[in-house]
C-alpha cells in the first residue's frame, strides 16, 4: 500500500470536521477506541486506522470502508477517547456522507435494514416489525433470514400482522421530506 | 399527577412483557401514566445513521407532542427511545441552530424543557427508593442477578448523565432493594450488538456469547435488563448462540420491571413471564 | 539644554529587513534636542558600543536612546556602555524597534514610521530622566528550603556546604520524599535508598542545617534578602529531645490496621509510628485520627511503656520565626488520582477498576511491592492473594496526555520507570512475562534509550503500541483489553497484575503556599519559573527559587541538577554584602500626603507603611505613607490611586509618561 500525499492532505479531514463537529487533528492514534470496540474483530479497518486514513486524505478508502456500517453505535469509543473525540459521531458522519453521495453502501445488509426500518416508520409513523423484516429480507435477497424465530415470536404474541398507525402523518411527511443529511455547523464554528 | 409515558414501538410488540409488567407495577404502586398522544417512532439507530437531522427530528416530535399535552416528565422505559429522546432534548437545548431547524421541520416550538427519564432513574429519583421499599411484599430472596445496562442507558454520559458510565449501580441498587443479589461481573455496559440483530446476526451472537460467559462466571442465575434490544438479542438468540458456539447457556433475560413486580407480590402471569424464550419459571419456583 | 544621541541598530536582518534604519537615523537626527543620530548593523557588538562611548564624549551627550531589541535583552549592556563613558546608567533608554516593530510588521514604510515614533517617544522620556542610584539592601545570609525530598535535601546540602546556614522544612514526619519509596532507580538500577540515605543523614547532622520535620510554612513576609518566615511545628505528641528512637512504643501500640502512607496503602502501620526504618529523624509521631487515647482516652500504652517519658499527649502545635535571605521551594509532586471520585462521577478511570480490583496498582505501589523495605520485603506478591504474578501488564500514560480524564501534559518519567519495572519484575520472577502498553517511548536522556532497549531485548518485555480500553476481572485473572496500533489489532491479555503509570500532578496543597510566597503557578498548579529557558530556577519573586518536581514533572537527575542550580543561585545572592536593585520605586511627597491610606490597601506587595513625622520635641505632627524600597516593585498602582497626587515613580514620573504620550501626537 502506498499513499500519495500532497498539499491538500488536510482536505478530507477538514470536510469531516465540518460535517461532524469533531476535531480530526486531535487524534494521536492511541488506539483506545479500537481497543474497546465490540465489533473490533469483525472489521478490517479499526476506528483508529479509519481516523488515520481521514487525516491522510484517503476519501475513497474511508467512504468505502465497512467499519462505519458495522459500527454498533455503542459509543464506547467516544466515552473513553482521551482527546474527547466523538469517534462514533465520525463513523456516523462517514456513513451519512457515503449515503448522501449515492455511493454503493459498503455493507448492503446494514444499509438495507436501515432503509426497511425507515420505510416502515415513514409510512406508519411507528415501526411495523413484521412488515419491516419481510421488506428487509426481500431487499437483501435473503427471504428466509430469521424465519426460525418469527413463528415463535408470533406465538408469544411478540409480532403483529397489522401495523399501528399514527394520526398526524402530515408532520411526519414533512420531517422525512425536509430533514437534511447534516446539521448546519457554520455558525457553531464561529463561537 | 400523571407522568408522561412514551412506550415506543418495541413495547407494543417484541417487548410487550416490558409494557405489561411496567403497567402492572405502576398500577400496584398507584403511579399514574399518561401516554404521549399520537407518539411516533423515535427513529432508533437507522434514523441518525442515515440523516443527522432525521435522528433528532423524529425524537423531537414526540417531545413536542408531550409538551403540548401539558406533560413535563416523560418516562421512556425503552433504553433506545430514552437515549434518542434525551439526545434530542440535549441537542435543541445546546444548539440554537438545531432548535430552529427542529421547529421548522415539525412546525412547532416546544413550550418547556421536557425531562426524560429511564426506568431506573424513574424509580431512583422520581418514585423514590424508600417508597418502593415500603411496598415490597415478597422479596426476591437472594436471587443472583446480573444487572445488564448495555450501551444506551449510560452512554454518552455527557448527554444522559444519570449513572457512572463505566460502573453503573442504579439497577444493582434497585435489585438489591427488592431482595435480589446483584452479582459482580464485568459486562455491565458491554454492547449486545443492538440493531445489528437482523442484518449482522453473527456479530450479535458473538457479543451475546461474551455477555453470557461473563454473567455465568459472575455466578448469575439470570440477567436483568431495561432495554428491549438487549432483551431480544439475549433471550431470542440464546439458542442460536448455544448452537453456534456449542455452549449450554440457559439464562433467563428478564426486564427489571418484571422483578420489581414479583417483589410487589404480583403473579408471573400479570408480569408477562410467559413471553420469554428462555423461561424463568424453573428459577422462580424456588 | 538636553543633548540626546540616538543609535539605531539593524540587528542584522532582524530589524533591517522591515525598518529602513538609515532613514530612521537620518530623520531622528532632526528631532528637537537630538544632536547626533547614527545607524549600525550590530549596536551590541564592541564596535557598536564604542560608537556610543565615542559619541558621548565627542558630542557631550546628556542622554542616549538606543533603538534596538527589547530592553530585556540588552538594556544592561548599553547602560554599562554609557557608564564606561562617564554617564549615569539611567540616562540611557531603549526604544524597542524589534519585538514591538520589525518582528510584528511586514510593510516596510509603515514599520519605518513606527520605529521613528518609538524613538521620538523615548527621546522625550530621556530628556526628563534624572540620574538615579541603584537601591542597596542588606542580605540575611541564611536560606529556607521548603520540602525535604531529594531536591530539597540536595539544595540544603549544597548551600550548607557553601558555608551558609539553611533551614530545611518538611511537612511529613521524615525527610526523603518519594525517592525514599522507590526500589531501584533508572537508568543504572542502583538501590534508591542506598544512594539517598547517606544524603538524608548528612542533612540531619550538618552543622549548617537546621531541620524541621512534621512542620509547615505558616506565613511569609518580607522581600529578597530579608524574608521573615513563620513555621508551624505540628504536634508530634513526642518530646523529641527525650526520645531516643528505641521503637518500643511502635512495637507495643495495639492499633495496627492503619494503611501506611509510605507503603502506598499496601502495608499497615501503628498509630504511633516512624514511617520507615531509615526515617530521618528516627522519632515517632502519633496519628491523632487513629490513636485510641485520642479517640476515647482508653489506651495510653505508649506513654506507660516509654522509658524516657517522651510521650506528650498534651503537646500542641508550636510556631517558630526564622529570618532568611532566600527561599528554595522544593515541594515535589503527587500522583494523579485514578480511582473514581465520588463527587465527580465522570472523572477517574472507572474502566481500569483501580480501587475495585486490588491487583490493579499504581507505579508507586509497584515500587513498594518490589522494595526490600516494602510490605512483602522485596518479594513480589500480588495484593489480592499473595500469588507471585506470572503475567504483568504495565499501562503507560494513565492520566497523562488525556484531556478527557486527566491532564494534557506528558509526565515525562513514566516511560523510564515502566521500563525499569519490567526489568525488576524479570529479575525477580524469571518466568514472568511483562507487557507494556505505550503510546510513544520518550527516553531522551543519557543512557535512557539504551535502558529501554535493554528491557525489550534482554529482559523480554513485550511493548504494545496502544492504549487499554478496559480491565475486567474473570476467575481471578485480570482481563486487559487493549490495542496494538502497529499491527492494527485488538489485544486481550489475561494478567495476574496490572501496573498503571499514573500521571504526575502538583501537590494538592501547593496553591496556598504559592500564594503565601507570591510565586506564580500554571493551570495544573506547577510553580512558574521566571523564564522557561533562561531563568529556569528563579521565580518572578526575587529571592525565591525552585527545585525539583514542584515546577514540572522531573526525574531524579534533573531534580538534583535543578536543586544544585538553585543552591548556587542562593550562594551567589549571599556572596554580596548588599543587594543592588533598580531604583524604579515609588516616592511619597510627604508635604502633600494626606494619609488617606488608599495606597496602603492598593499596594500588591505590602510595600507601603505608615510613617510618623515628629517635631523636635518628639511629638507626632503628621502621619504619611512611606514606601519600603526593598519591597516596592515599581508597579505604579499607588501612583494611579493617590488622590492628592503625592506619589510618583522614579524613572517613570507622570511628567515623563505624559510627555511620551504627547510625543505620539505631534
Amino acid at each position: 500500500m502506498q499513499l500519495k500525499l500532497d498539499n491538500n492532505v488536510n482536505q478530507f479531514a477538514n470536510e469531516i470536521e465540518h460535517l461532524s463537529g469533531c476535531s480530526i487533528s486531535d487524534c494521536y492514534q492511541c488506539g483506545k477506541c479500537s481497543a474497546g470496540c465490540p465489533v473490533g474483530e469483525f472489521v478490517e479497518e479499526s476506528p483508529t486506522r479509519l481516523m488515520r486514513l481521514i487525516q491522510l486524505n484517503q476519501r475513497q478508502a474511508v467512504l468505502n470502508s465497512k467499519t462505519p456500517y458495522l459500527c454498533a453505535t455503542c459509543t464506547t469509543c467516544s466515552e473513553r477517547c482521551p482527546m474527547k473525540i466523538d469517534v462514533a459521531k465520525v463513523m456516523e458522519t462517514i456513513r451519512i456522507l457515503a449515503c448522501k453521495e449515492g455511493l454503493r453502501p459498503a455493507v448492503k445488509a446494514v444499509s438495507n435494514f436501515s432503509g426497511a426500518f425507515l420505510d416502515s416508520v415513514k409510512s406508519n409513523g411507528r415501526l411495523f416489525e413484521f412488515g419491516m423484516t419481510v421488506t428487509f429480507n426481500l431487499k437483501n435477497g435473503t427471504p428466509f433470514k430469521n424465519a426460525t424465530i418469527a413463528p415463535a415470536m408470533l406465538l408469544k404474541g411478540k409480532l403483529s400482522f397489522l401495523p399501528q398507525s399514527i394520526k398526524n402523518k402530515e408532520r411526519l411527511k414533512n420531517i422525512f421530506a425536509n430533514s437534511s443529511y447534516f446539521e448546519d455547523r457554520e455558525e457553531k464554528k464561529e463561537h | 399527577m400523571a407522568y408522561g409515558y412514551y412506550p415506543g414501538c418495541s413495547l407494543h410488540s417484541t417487548a410487550k412483557e416490558y409494557n405489561i409488567s411496567l403497567k402492572a407495577v405502576c398500577g400496584k404502586l398507584g403511579i399514574e401514566l399518561s401516554e404521549v398522544e399520537d407518539w411516533n417512532c423515535c427513529g432508533a439507530t437507522p434514523a441518525h445513521t442515515t440523516k443527522e437531522e432525521l435522528g433528532v427530528a423524529l425524537a423531537y416530535n414526540n417531545l413536542l407532542n408531550a409538551s403540548r399535552q401539558g406533560l413535563e416528565d416523560i418516562l421512556a422505559p425503552c433504553a433506545a427511545c430514552y437515549n434518542r429522546l434525551k439526545n434530542a432534548s440535549y441537542a435543541v437545548k445546546h444548539s440554537p441552530e438545531v432548535n430552529k431547524r427542529m421547529n421548522e421541520l415539525t412546525g412547532g416550538v416546544m413550550e418547556r424543557d421536557m425531562k426524560v427519564y429511564n426506568i431506573l432513574e424513574f424509580f431512583r429519583d422520581i418514585y423514590g427508593q424508600d417508597n418502593l421499599k415500603a411496598a415490597i411484599e415478597k422479596p426476591l430472596e437472594g436471587l443472583n442477578v446480573a444487572c445488564y445496562y448495555g450501551c444506551l442507558l449510560v452512554r454518552p454520559s455527557k448527554v444522559l448523565n444519570f449513572d457512572d458510565a463505566e460502573d453503573p449501580v442504579s439497577m444493582d441498587d434497585l435489585v438489591r432493594l427488592i431482595g435480589g443479589n446483584p452479582v459482580r461481573w464485568s459486562c455491565k455496559t458491554e454492547c449486545c450488538g443492538g440493531s445489528h440483530a437482523i442484518p449482522e446476526t453473527d456479530i450479535v451472537l458473538e457479543l451475546g456469547r461474551r455477555i453470557f460467559t461473563s454473567a455465568q462466571a459472575g455466578g448469575a442465575e439470570m440477567i436483568a435488563v431495561a432495554c428491549p434490544l438487549c432483551q431480544a438479542n439475549l433471550d431470542m438468540r440464546q439458542s442460536q448462540i448455544n448452537k453456534k458456539f456449542n455452549t449450554d447457556f440457559r439464562m433467563p433475560v428478564v426486564y427489571v420491571t418484571q422483578l420489581i413486580g414479583l417483589a410487589l407480590g404480583l403473579s408471573k402471569e400479570e408480569l408477562g413471564f410467559n413471553s420469554h424464550f428462555v423461561s424463568a419459571a424453573e428459577l422462580l419456583k424456588k | 539644554m538636553a543633548r540626546i544621541g540616538v543609535f539605531v541598530c539593524h540587528c542584522g536582518e532582524n530589524i533591517g529587513r522591515t525598518v529602513d534604519c538609515a532613514a530612521v537615523a537620518k530623520r531622528a537626527a532632526l528631532l528637537r534636542d537630538v544632536v547626533y543620530a547614527v545607524d549600525y548593523k550590530y549596536m551590541c557588538s564592541d564596535p557598536g558600543q564604542n560608537m556610543i562611548k565615542d559619541a558621548i564624549k565627542e558630542h557631550n551627550l546628556s542622554g542616549v536612546v538606543v533603538a534596538s531589541c527589547s530592553p530585556l535583552m540588552h538594556e544592561k549592556t548599553f547602560r554599562r556602555t554609557v557608564t564606561e563613558a562617564g554617564m549615569n546608567p539611567f540616562l540611557c533608554e531603549i526604544a524597542n524597534i524589534r519585538e514591538h516593530c520589525s518582528w510584528v510588521h511586514e510593510d516596510k514604510p509603515v514599520a519605518t514610521e513606527k520605529a521613528l515614533d518609538l524613538i521620538r517617544v523615548m527621546v522625550e522620556k530621556v530628556k526628563r530622566d534624572i540620574p538615579l542610584d541603584p537601591i542597596r539592601i542588606p542580605v540575611t545570609k541564611k536560606a529556607l528550603v521548603i520540602g525535604g525530598g531529594i531536591a530539597g535535601i540536595q539544595a540544603a546540602l549544597d548551600i550548607a556546604e557553601g558555608g551558609k546556614e539553611v533551614i530545611l522544612v518538611e511537612k511529613s514526619p521524615s525527610i526523603g520524599g518519594h525517592m525514599a519509596q522507590l526500589s531501584e532507580t533508572f537508568p543504572t538500577l542502583d538501590c534508591s535508598q542506598c544512594i539517598l540515605t547517606p544524603k538524608m543523614v548528612s542533612a540531619n547532622t550538618h552543622k549548617n542545617i537546621k531541620l524541621y520535620t512534621y512542620s509547615e510554612i505558616e506565613k511569609v513576609s518580607g522581600y529578597i534578602g530579608n524574608f521573615n518566615v513563620t513555621i508551624r511545628k505540628k504536634a508530634r505528641y513526642i518530646d523529641e529531645t527525650l526520645c531516643t528512637g528505641c521503637g518500643i512504643c511502635q512495637e507495643k501500640c495495639p492499633q495496627k490496621k492503619i494503611p501506611s502512607e509510605f507503603n502506598e496503602g499496601l502495608g499497615m502501620r501503628k498509630a504511633i509510628y516512624v514511617p520507615f526504618p531509615q526515617a530521618v529523624p528516627n522519632k515517632p509521631v502519633i496519628d491523632r485520627e487513629h490513636c485510641t487515647k485520642f479517640i476515647n482516652g482508653k489506651c495510653g500504652l505508649c506513654e506507660k511503656i516509654c522509658g524516657r517519658k517522651a510521650v506528650r499527649f498534651d503537646q500542641t502545635d508550636s510556631f517558630v520565626n526564622e529570618e532568611v535571605g532566600a527561599i528554595v521551594v522544593a515541594t515535589g509532586y503527587d500522583l494523579y488520582t485514578i480511582d473514581k471520585k465520588t463527587d465527580e462521577t465522570l472523572k477517574g478511570y472507572g474502566e481500569y477498576g483501580y480501587g475495585k480490583y486490588p491487583d490493579v496498582v499504581s507505579g508507586l505501589q509497584f515500587e513498594r511491592l518490589v522494595s526490600a523495605s516494602g510490605p512483602t520485603y522485596g518479594e513480589l506478591k500480588r495484593p489480592s492473594d499473595g500469588k507471585v504474578p506470572e503475567t504483568i501488564v504495565f499501562i503507560q500514560c494513565v492520566g497523562s496526555r488525556d484531556e478527557a480524564k486527566g491532564v494534557s501534559y506528558c509526565s515525562k518519567i513514566c516511560c523510564m520507570y515502566t521500563a525499569k519495572h519490567t526489568m525488576l519484575y524479570k529479575h525477580k520472577v524469571h518466568n514472568g512475562q511483562a507487557f507494556v502498553f505505550y503510546m510513544d517511548i520518550r527516553a531522551g536522556g543519557k543512557n535512557y534509550d539504551e535502558f529501554v532497549r535493554r528491557a525489550i531485548e534482554e529482559d523480554g518485555a513485550v511493548y504494545l503500541r496502544g492504549r487499554v480500553s478496559k480491565i475486567s476481572e474473570e476467575n481471578g485473572k485480570l482481563i486487559v483489553k487493549g490495542a496494538d496500533t502497529l499491527s492494527g489489532a485488538q489485544v486481550e491479555i489475561s494478567a495476574d497484575m496490572v501496573v498503571l503509570a499514573t500521571a504526575i500532578s502538583a501537590q494538592p496543597d501547593i496553591v496556598p503556599l504559592a500564594q503565601k510566597l507570591g510565586v506564580g503557578y500554571d493551570q495544573y498548579h506547577f510553580l512558574s519559573e521566571a523564564h522557561p529557558k533562561l531563568r529556569p530556577v528563579e521565580t518572578n519573586s526575587a529571592g525565591i527559587f525552585l527545585a525539583g518536581a514542584c515546577q514540572a514533572p522531573k526525574d531524579i537527575p534533573e531534580a538534583v541538577a535543578q536543586a544544585s542550580a538553585a543552591a548556587s543561585k542562593v550562594l551567589g545572592l549571599f556572596s554580596s554584602l548588599e543587594l543592588e536593585r533598580e531604583p524604579y520605586v515609588a516616592k511619597v511627597n510627604e508635604s502633600t500626603c494626606v494619609d488617606c491610606e488608599f495606597c496602603l490597601t492598593a499596594c500588591p506587595y505590602n510595600a507601603i507603611e505608615r510613617k510618623e513625622i515628629k517635631n523636635r520635641k518628639g511629638e507626632v505632627i503628621k502621619v504619611v505613607s512611606h514606601v519600603n524600597e526593598g519591597k516596592c516593585q515599581g508597579c505604579g498602582t499607588c501612583v494611579s490611586i493617590c488622590r492628592s497626587k503625592s506619589i510618583d515613580l522614579a524613572g517613570f514620573t507622570d511628567e515623563q509618561v505624559y510627555s511620551q504620550i504627547n510625543a505620539l501626537f505631534v
